[in-house]
C-alpha cells in the first residue's frame, strides 16, 4: 500500500492540506498518533454530558476561502458570532463590550468620554493594517536572497503593496509593526482599562508581556480575521473547536481520503535524500511518495527525521527555533450559570470574553512571573461560557467554561512541571474567577487544568506553544520556520511541513495547510483543483 | 450615564422623544450617532412641502456639540479650521471645516460664538481626541455637551412668523446670527441658520425645556402649516440647497480607512472658506502643496429617476467620478445631484451618469446626460432677507 | 554697537550643534552659536562633583565619534588625546572570577570561559560587527524617504544593499532573520557563561528603554558595534581630560574655524514669520535674526517648547508630545578618598557589574512601573586611575552608568535615594570597603539628567533609540530628513537620525541637508 501523500498529524493544518491533495486526485493517508482526531482544534467529553473545546476555544481565523472550497458547510460546520465581553476591574467594576457602535462608545464614554470618541480612528488604524496583511496570508512568502524570478516578484509585488500605501502610511504601519501595545494604546487611549482591554489580542499565545516591542502585529494577527466579513470579530463554532476538524475530516473522507488515528509516527523513512514514507511505532511502514508533517517544526525534524539526513546549519537553525510556551487552560463544567457581580442583571457581557487583569501593568507583571520561570500570581484570562451561544455542549442549564490563561512557561523554574504545580495554577485561576463571582467554586463539577506540559504530552506542541511557534519577527513571513525554508518544503526532497510553524502561522486558520498544498501541487505540476483564490479585499 | 440602558436602549431617545415618537405615525425611525431618529413621521412629500411652503420642524438633538471656552479660545479654533475666527462676532455663526495635517477633510459644521471666549462646535462627528489634541499649547477647555443641549430646526418660508406667534420675535435676526429669548423661566437662543437653503432657525435650549419648547411652538404653529419632518424630507431640502453631509458626500478623514477615498476642502469645492492670510492652521501647508485631484459638483440629469448612487462616466466610456447624492426635485421638478468627479471634469461636458432603476424586480439601466451647473440648485430670497417678509 | 547679522543661528553647543556649525561655516555660511550655559555642551557637559574634583560628564566615554566630525574638525590638531584609546571591559564576579574583554567590542577573552563559548563568541561577534558594518554607512547619511521620487541617494543605498547581499546568502539571510530579534536570544543560541552573556547583554542594552528580552533589541546592539574610535570598529576610548575635554576640543576647533559663541544664552522660542524662521528670542527678551535656525536641542523641545502649537499642524504636535523619550539610565559620580579594589580588577579597565543576561532583565522590570531596581546593573569607569586631573593625589573620581532607573517614579526624591542605596549596595559587593571611601556621592536620575541636560524624558538619545524610532521614523514620520514644516529651521539633535553618543553626527548629515550635499 503506499500513498501519494501521508500527511502527519490530525490537527486542522494536516487536514486542510489533506483535503486539498485529495481532491486534485492524490491518494492521500492522515496519521494520528492520538485516538481522537483534531490536534488543538478538538472536541471532547472528559467529563459525562460535556463537551469542551480542549485547546483553542474561538475562531477567526479560518480562511472562509477553505470553508467554502472544502464544503464545510455542508459536512457540519457552524461558526457562530457572540456578543458581549467584559474587563472586570479590582474596584468591581467592569469595562462591557457590545456589538453596537453607539452602545459600545456609550459604555467606553462611563470611563473616558476622550477614548470614546478615540475608538473610531484606532479601529480605522488596526482596519488599515489588516487590509494590508490579508492579502500576504494565503501566499508563499518570498526568499529575499534568492534571485529566482518567483521570488522577485514576490518581492516586488510585496514592494508594490507597500508602495501603493502613502509615504505616511507606510511610516505608520512600520511603527505599528515595531512597536509594543502599550507604545501603541497610549497614541490613542488614555484610560487603563480600556488600553487593558485593547491589549488583550497582543499577549494571547503569545511569550511576550504588553510592553513588549513586537506585540502590536501579535494583536493584528488576532484582528486580522472575521466572521461573516466583521473584521476583527471571533465566534464559537458549534459543538466546539472540534467542529471544524470534524467537517475536515468528513470532507476529506468524501473526497477520497483516509485517516488512521491511533498511529504514531517514530521517523520519517529517507532514501537518498528523499522522504518515502514513515515508520510507526508498532514498528509497521507506510509508504508514501511524500510525506508532509502537521508537526511543529522542531518535533518534525527534531525527533522524527535522522539527523544525519539534514543539513547542521538547518538543524541548528530549527533547534534555535522559539516554540516558548506561555499558556495554560482550564476547562471547567458548571452546575449553573456564575453570576459575575459586577455586571448588571441580565447584562449580554457574559456571552463574550471575560478578563480580571485591569491595567497593562497587571498584565506585564504576569508576564516578569514567566520570565523567571513561574507561572503568574495573578495570571491573565480570557474566560468564555460558550454554552451561553451553543447549548449544545452540555445538557440544559448547565454550561461549559473555558478559561485560557496566562502566562504559564514551559518549564517550573528549569524544571518539569509537577502535578502540584499544575493543581497550584489551576486554583490561581479559580480563585480569580471566583472574586469576581462570588459562589462560582461552588458550581464547578470537574476542571481539566492544561499546562504547556499537558499540551506537548498530548497534542506534541513543543514547549506548548499553541502557535507551533513564536510570532516575532524574526520567525515570521520569509523567517518562518527557518530562513530559506519558507517555502513549506525541507532539506529533505518530498518532506514538506505544513503546520503553524509555517507562514502565516498560529491560531486556527488553515493558511499553512493550504499554503503548504498549494506548494505541493505546483511542484507535481498537478492542477489545484476546488483551491478558488483568495477573497479579494475590497 | 446608566450602565444598563447599553442594551436595554442600544438608541438613545432625544428629549424631544415623548412627542416625536407620539407624531411618527410611520414608525420610521433610523439610527443617527446613537439616537433613535425620525425618517418619515407620515408623507415624505408632504413632509418636504412644508420646508418649502410653510414651515417645519426637525429634531436636531443627535449632532455633536462642544463647547470652547477659555481666553485662547479664539486662537485655537482658528488655528483647528480653515475660516478665519476673528471675523466671527459675538452673536455670529460661521459655517466651517477642519483638516488633519494632510489637508483631509475631518468634519464641517457651524461655530457659534456665545462671548468673547465661549464657542460652540456643532458637527456631524465626534472629535473630543482630536480637539483636545489641537488644544495643546492653548489655554482652552473643551466639553462635549451634546446631551446638554436640545435642539430644534425650524424650517420654512412661514417660520419666521411661527416664533413671532409664539412670542419671540426674530426680525432683526439677520442670517448667520443668534440671539436669546426668555422661554418659560429659562432661555431658549434662536440662531438664523439650517440646512433647508430656505428662511429658517435653529432653536436651543436645556433638555428640561424640550418639551414645553416643542408644544408651545406647535400652538403657535397651527396657523402658519407647522408639522414635524424626518431625515428623509430634510435629505431632500439640503439636496436642493447643495449642500453636503459628512460621511455621504465625503468620508471623514480619522474614519477613512481607504486613502484614495480622503478628499481636502478644495477637491469638495469648500476652498472658498479657507482663509490664506490668517496665519498658520492645521493641513495648511499640505493644502498649499496639493493639486487637486477631484472636484465637488452639482449635476442636472437628464430623466426623472433619481440618479443616487450612480457611477459617472466622460463619453459615456470612462469612470470619471460618482453621485453621492441625488433625488428628484419636487421644488424644481428635475432631477438634481451632488458628485464626485474627476478635476479635469470639474466643468462638466460629456458627462453621463449610470443610473439602476429597480421597478418590478428588474433593473432598468441607463445612461443620462449629467450635466454641471452651479450650487444651489434652489435658490430664494427668503433666505436672506432682512427681516423677513410674510413670505 | 549695531548686532553683526549671521546667515544661520544654531541652538545649543553641544556636539551636534558644534559640528554642524562647523560644517555651515566652513561652507562659507556665517554661524552664531547660542548656548544657554557654558559651550562644549549637551552630554559632555559636566556638572560640579566637589571640592578638588573635576566635574563630571553625562556621557563618560567615547563610542561612536563621527569619523567625517573628528577629521573635518581637526580634533587631533586641535588637541585631542586619548587616554585610552581602545579600552578593555572587565566584566566584574563578585567572587573575583573576572572576565576580560580586550580589544574592540571584546576581541580577545581572558578568564574562565569554556573553549566553546570562546569559538562561538568569536564567531557571534565577528557576525554581529559585520552586521554593524553594513548598517553604518546609514548613519552617516539622512535616511531615505519611503516615497517614490523623493530624491534619495539611491547609489548609496543601492551600496549598502549590495554590501549586504555580499555578506552571501547564508549570512544574507541571518542579517533579516536578526534585525529585529532579541538579544536574549541571539546570546543564548550561541552562549552559555552568564557573566560573558551579563556584560554583553547590559552593552547592548546601555542606554535604551529596553531590555535583553525585548524584540528588537539586537539592531541596538549593531548601533553600538557601528560606532568605534579612531577608525577602529567596535572600540570605546577615553579622551586624555575626560570627555569634556573632547568637547572643548571642539569648541576650540569651531572657534578657530570663526563660528560666534555665545554662552549663556538660552533661547526661548524661534521667531516665525510668514511661515518662514526668522531668528529667536532670547530668556532676556532679546530678539536674534536670521534666515537660517538650526536646533540641536531635542525634536520634543524644539517642536513643542521651541515653535510650538501655533506654527504647527495638531497631528506634528500629538506625534511630538508621543515621542518616546524614557530615559533609563542613571549616572553615580562618587568622589573617593582612594582608589577602591574590585577584587582585583583592572581600574584602567571599563568595569561592569552585570552578573548575568538575566540580571540585566531583572534590573528592568521594575522600572516598567516607576520603581527601582533592587540589584541594578552597571558601567563603572575610574578617570583618575587612568591619568591624574580628576581627583586630588591619592584620591578618585568613580562614575557609573546604572540601570535602570525609572524615569517618572510617584516619588523622585525617594526614587533617587533607593537608587543610590542599591548601587552602592552593588558596589560593596564587588569592591569591599568602597563605601568607606566615599567622600561624596551624587546621583543623577533620568529626571535629574532632563533638568540638567535638557534631555527629553533624562534619555541620552533625545527621544528613545528603538526600531520605531529609526532611520526614516527619527525624531518623527516626515521629519527625519532633518527638515521642519517651517522653511528655515532645522533639526540637528541627538534625537534625529542616528542618535545620541557624542558623535555629531545628526549635526554633521543636517548641515549636509541644509548645504543641500547629495541633491
Amino acid at each position: 500500500m503506499s500513498y501519494d501523500a501521508l500527511i502527519i498529524g490530525a490537527g486542522h493544518n494536516g487536514l486542510v492540506a489533506a483535503c486539498y491533495l485529495a481532491r486534485a486526485g492524490l491518494k492521500v493517508c492522515v496519521v494520528e498518533k492520538n485516538n481522537w482526531i483534531g490536534g488543538a482544534a478538538v472536541s471532547r467529553e472528559l467529563y459525562p454530558g460535556f463537551t469542551y473545546s480542549n485547546c483553542s476555544y474561538v475562531s477567526s481565523l479560518f480562511r472562509p476561502e477553505i470553508m467554502r472550497d472544502l464544503e464545510l458547510s455542508k459536512h457540519g460546520l457552524q461558526i457562530l458570532p457572540y456578543e458581549g465581553g467584559a474587563m472586570f476591574t479590582e474596584s468591581g467594576g467592569y469595562l462591557g463590550m457590545f456589538r453596537d457602535h453607539d452602545a459600545n462608545r456609550r459604555e467606553m464614554a462611563r470611563h473616558s468620554k476622550r477614548d470614546a470618541e478615540a475608538y473610531d480612528r484606532y479601529a480605522r488604524d488596526i482596519l488599515r493594517h489588516c487590509r494590508f496583511i490579508r492579502p500576504l496570508l494565503m501566499r508563499r512568502p518570498p526568499d529575499p536572497a534568492s534571485f529566482r524570478p518567483r521570488d522577485l516578484a514576490e518581492l516586488a509585488w510585496l514592494g508594490k503593496q507597500m508602495f501603493d500605501l502613502s509615504e505616511m502610511a507606510m511610516y505608520d504601519m512600520i511603527r505599528f509593526w515595531t512597536m509594543s501595545i502599550a507604545d501603541y494604546l497610549d497614541e490613542y487611549f488614555e484610560n487603563p482599562v480600556v488600553k487593558a482591554y485593547q491589549a488583550v489580542g497582543s499577549i494571547i499565545g503569545t511569550a511576550l508581556g504588553p510592553m513588549s516591542p513586537g506585540t502590536a502585529y501579535v494583536l493584528l494577527h488576532h484582528a486580522m480575521g472575521d466572521v461573516d466579513g466583521n473584521v476583527g470579530a471571533w465566534g464559537y463554532a458549534r459543538g466546539g473547536m472540534g467542529s471544524i476538524t470534524k467537517a475536515l475530516a468528513a470532507s476529506l473522507r468524501a473526497a477520497g481520503g483516509q485517516i488512521r488515528a491511533g498511529v504514531a509516527v517514530e521517523q520519517v523513512l529517507v532514501r537518498n535524500g528523499r522522504a518515502v514514507g514513515v515508520a510507526l511505532a508498532n514498528g509497521d511502514e507506510i509508504r508514501a511518495s511524500r510525506v508532509v508533517s502537521n508537526m511543529d517544526v522542531r518535533r518534525t525534524f527534531l525527533r522524527h527525521v535522522a539527523e544525519k539526513e539534514l543539513p547542521g546549519d538547518f538543524v541548528k537553525r530549527v533547534k534555535a527555533f522559539k516554540t516558548r510556551g506561555s499558556s495554560g487552560k482550564l476547562n471547567i463544567a458548571l452546575d449553573g450559570l456564575p453570576r459575575f457581580t459586577a455586571l448588571p442583571e441580565g447584562a449580554p457581557n457574559v456571552k463574550g470574553d471575560m478578563h480580571f487583569t485591569d491595567s497593562i501593568e497587571k498584565m506585564e507583571a504576569a508576564y516578569d512571573d514567566w520570565k523567571d520561570g513561574r507561572f503568574s500570581r495573578e495570571p491573565f484570562q480570557d474566560v468564555m461560557i460558550p454554552t451561553l451561544i451553543d447549548p449544545t455542549m452540555t445538557p440544559p442549564g448547565k454550561h461549559f467554561m473555558s478559561c485560557f490563561v496566562q502566562y504559564a512557561p514551559p518549564k517550573i523554574e528549569g524544571r518539569d512541571w509537577t502535578d502540584a504545580d499544575r493543581d497550584a495554577f489551576g486554583r490561581a485561576c479559580l480563585d480569580q474567577i471566583e472574586r469576581a463571582a462570588p459562589g462560582f467554586k461552588n458550581l464547578v463539577l470537574h476542571v481539566e487544568v492544561r499546562t504547556p506540559r499537558e499540551l506537548e504530552a498530548e497534542v506534541g506542541l513543543t514547549e506548548g506553544n499553541i502557535f507551533q511557534g513564536e510570532l516575532t519577527f524574526d520567525q515570521l513571513l520569509f523567517n518562518r520556520p527557518v530562513p530559506g525554508y519558507a517555502d513549506y518544503r525541507s532539506p529533505v526532497r518530498d518532506l514538506w511541513i505544513c503546520g503553524s510553524s509555517t507562514h502565516p502561522g498560529g491560531g486556527v486558520m488553515g493558511a499553512p495547510g493550504r499554503n503548504a498544498a498549494a506548494e505541493i501541487l505546483r511542484d507535481m505540476k498537478l492542477p489545484a483543483k476546488d483551491m478558488s483564490d483568495a477573497y479579494a479585499v475590497l | 450615564m446608566n450602565a444598563l440602558t447599553h442594551y436595554e436602549t442600544p438608541l438613545l431617545q432625544t428629549p424631544f422623544h415623548a412627542r416625536t415618537s407620539a407624531a411618527n405615525k410611520m414608525h420610521s425611525w433610523g439610527p443617527w450617532a446613537g439616537y433613535a431618529s425620525v425618517l418619515t413621521y407620515e408623507d415624505l412629500a408632504m413632509e418636504h412641502s412644508s420646508i418649502r411652503n410653510a414651515a417645519s420642524v426637525y429634531d436636531l438633538c443627535p449632532m455633536v456639540k462642544y463647547r470652547i471656552e477659555g481666553p485662547e479660545a479664539m486662537a485655537f479654533l482658528n488655528r483647528l479650521t480653515v475660516r478665519n475666527v476673528a471675523k466671527l462676532s459675538v452673536g455670529g455663526v460661521q459655517y466651517t471645516v477642519w483638516c488633519d495635517d494632510a489637508g483631509h477633510l475631518i468634519d464641517d459644521g457651524t461655530l457659534f460664538r456665545m462671548s468673547p471666549d465661549r464657542f460652540r462646535l456643532c458637527c456631524q462627528e465626534r472629535h473630543l481626541p482630536w480637539l483636545l489634541d489641537s488644544a495643546y499649547g492653548f489655554d482652552v477647555a473643551i466639553r462635549e455637551e451634546t446631551e446638554e443641549v436640545a435642539a430644534l430646526s425650524l424650517q420654512g418660508p412661514t417660520s419666521a412668523s411661527v416664533l413671532a406667534a409664539a412670542g419671540s420675535d426674530v426680525t432683526g435676526l439677520k442670517p448667520f446670527r443668534m440671539a436669546d429669548f426668555a422661554f418659560v423661566g429659562g432661555e431658549v437662543t434662536i440662531s438664523r441658520t439650517g440646512f433647508t437653503g430656505d428662511l429658517g432657525y435653529e432653536l436651543w435650549t436645556v433638555p428640561e425645556l424640550a418639551l414645553p419648547l416643542w408644544d408651545h411652538l406647535f400652538a403657535a404653529g397651527a396657523q402658519h402649516g407647522l408639522r414635524p419632518i424626518g431625515s428623509d424630507a430634510l435629505n431632500i431640502a439640503r439636496l436642493e440647497a447643495g449642500f453636503i453631509i459628512t460621511g455621504y458626500d465625503f468620508t471623514p478623514a480619522p474614519q477613512c480607512v481607504r486613502e484614495d477615498r480622503l478628499r481636502s476642502p478644495v477637491e469638495m469645492g469648500l476652498g472658498w472658506l479657507i482663509d490664506w492670510e490668517k496665519g498658520h492652521f492645521t493641513g495648511r501647508r499640505a493644502l498649499l502643496r496639493a493639486k487637486p485631484k477631484w472636484a465637488f459638483v452639482g449635476l442636472e440629469v437628464d430623466g426623472n429617476i433619481g440618479a443616487e448612487g450612480a457611477i459617472l462616466y466622460h463619453d459615456q466610456k470612462t469612470e470619471v467620478g460618482m453621485i453621492t447624492g441625488a433625488c428628484w426635485s419636487p421644488t424644481l421638478k428635475k432631477s438634481i445631484a451632488l458628485a464626485q468627479v474627476q478635476a479635469a471634469h470639474a466643468a462638466g461636458g460629456n458627462l453621463w451618469a449610470e443610473i439602476y432603476a429597480l421597478r418590478e424586480l428588474h433593473y432598468a439601466k441607463m445612461m443620462m446626460r449629467a450635466r454641471v451647473v452651479d450650487r444651489p440648485f434652489f435658490q430664494t430670497d427668503r433666505r436672506r432677507a432682512t427681516p423677513p417678509a410674510r413670505f | 554697537m549695531p548686532m553683526p547679522s549671521f546667515d544661520a543661528l544654531i541652538i545649543g553647543a553641544g556636539p551636534n550643534g558644534l559640528a554642524a556649525a562647523h560644517r555651515l561655516q566652513s561652507a562659507g555660511r556665517k554661524v552664531l552659536l547660542l548656548e544657554a550655559g557654558v559651550p562644549g555642551g549637551g552630554a559632555a557637559a559636566c556638572v560640579p562633583l566637589a571640592e578638588g574634583f573635576a566635574p563630571q560628564p553625562l556621557a563618560h566615554l567615547s563610542l561612536n565619534l563621527d569619523p567625517r566630525v573628528a577629521h573635518g574638525v581637526e580634533l587631533a590638531r586641535h588637541g585631542l588625546r586619548w587616554a585610552a584609546p581602545d579600552l578593555a571591559t572587565t566584566a566584574l564576579s563578585p567572587t573575583g572570577g573576572h572576565l576580560r574583554l580586550d580589544g574592540p567590542a571584546g576581541a580577545a577573552l581572558q578568564g574562565a570561559v569554556s573553549e566553546a563559548d570562546r569559538a562561538a563568541w568569536a564567531a557571534l561577534r565577528a557576525r554581529l560587527m559585520r552586521f554593524a558594518a553594513v548598517l553604518t554607512p546609514l548613519r552617516q547619511m539622512p535616511p531615505p524617504r519611503l516615497a517614490r521620487g523623493a530624491g534619495n541617494p539611491m547609489l548609496k543605498l543601492a551600496m549598502v544593499g549590495l554590501k549586504a547581499r555580499m555578506m552571501g546568502k547564508a549570512e544574507f539571510r541571518e542579517l533579516l532573520r536578526m534585525f529585529l530579534t532579541n538579544v536574549h536570544d541571539a546570546l543564548n543560541d550561541e552562549l552559555t557563561d552568564p557573566l560573558l552573556k551579563g556584560a554583553l547583554a547590559f552593552d547592548a542594552t546601555l542606554g535604551t528603554w529596553l531590555a535583553p528580552r525585548s524584540p528588537n533589541s539586537l539592531l541596538l546592539w549593531l548601533d553600538r558595534l557601528s560606532g568605534g574610535v579612531g577608525g577602529v570598529q567596535g572600540a570605546i576610548g577615553l579622551p586624555a581630560g575626560g570627555m569634556g575635554a573632547l568637547a572643548s576640543t571642539m569648541v576650540a576647533a569651531v572657534q578657530a574655524k570663526g563660528v560666534s559663541l555665545r554662552s549663556n544664552a538660552r533661547v526661548a522660542r524661534v521667531l516665525v514669520e510668514g511661515d518662514r524662521a526668522a531668528g529667536v528670542v532670547l530668556d532676556s527678551g532679546e530678539e536674534i535674526r536670521a534666515p537660517l535656525v538650526v536646533s540641536s536641542l531635542s525634536p520634543k523641545a524644539t517642536l513643542l517648547g521651541l515653535v510650538g502649537s501655533r506654527h504647527l499642524d495638531a497631528g506634528l504636535i500629538t506625534r511630538a508630545r508621543h515621542l518616546k523619550a524614557r530615559g533609563g539610565a542613571a549616572k553615580l559620580h562618587l568622589a573617593l578618598r582612594g582608589l577602591p579594589d574590585f577584587r582585583g580588577a583592572d581600574p584602567k579597565t571599563r568595569l561592569v557589574i552585570a552578573p548575568s543576561e538575566e540580571a540585566v532583565e531583572r534590573a528592568f522590570n521594575p522600572v516598567k512601573y516607576g520603581q527601582v531596581p533592587e540589584a541594578p546593573v552597571m558601567e563603572i569607569i575610574l578617570p583618575s586611575a587612568f591619568e591624574p586631573g580628576h581627583a586630588p593625589a591619592g584620591q578618585h573620581v568613580l562614575s557609573a552608568i546604572v540601570q535602570y532607573a525609572p524615569h517618572a517614579p510617584k516619588d523622585p526624591e525617594v526614587a533617587r535615594a533607593v537608587l543610590l542605596e542599591a548601587s552602592l549596595r552593588q558596589l560593596e559587593a564587588h569592591a569591599p570597603g568602597l563605601r568607606s571611601l566615599i567622600l561624596k556621592a551624587d546621583m543623577l536620575m533620568p529626571y535629574d539628567i532632563e533638568a540638567r541636560w535638557g534631555l527629553p524624558g533624562g534619555n541620552w538619545h533625545g527621544g528613545e533609540l528603538s526600531v520605531e524610532q529609526m532611520l526614516f521614523l527619527r525624531p518623527l514620520p516626515g521629519l527625519a530628513q532633518y527638515a521642519t514644516p517651517v522653511e528655515g529651521l532645522w533639526l540637528a539633535s541627538v534625537g534625529c537620525h542616528p542618535g545620541g553618543g557624542i558623535s555629531g553626527s545628526a549635526g554633521w548629515n543636517a548641515a549636509g541637508a541644509i548645504m543641500g550635499v547629495g541633491k
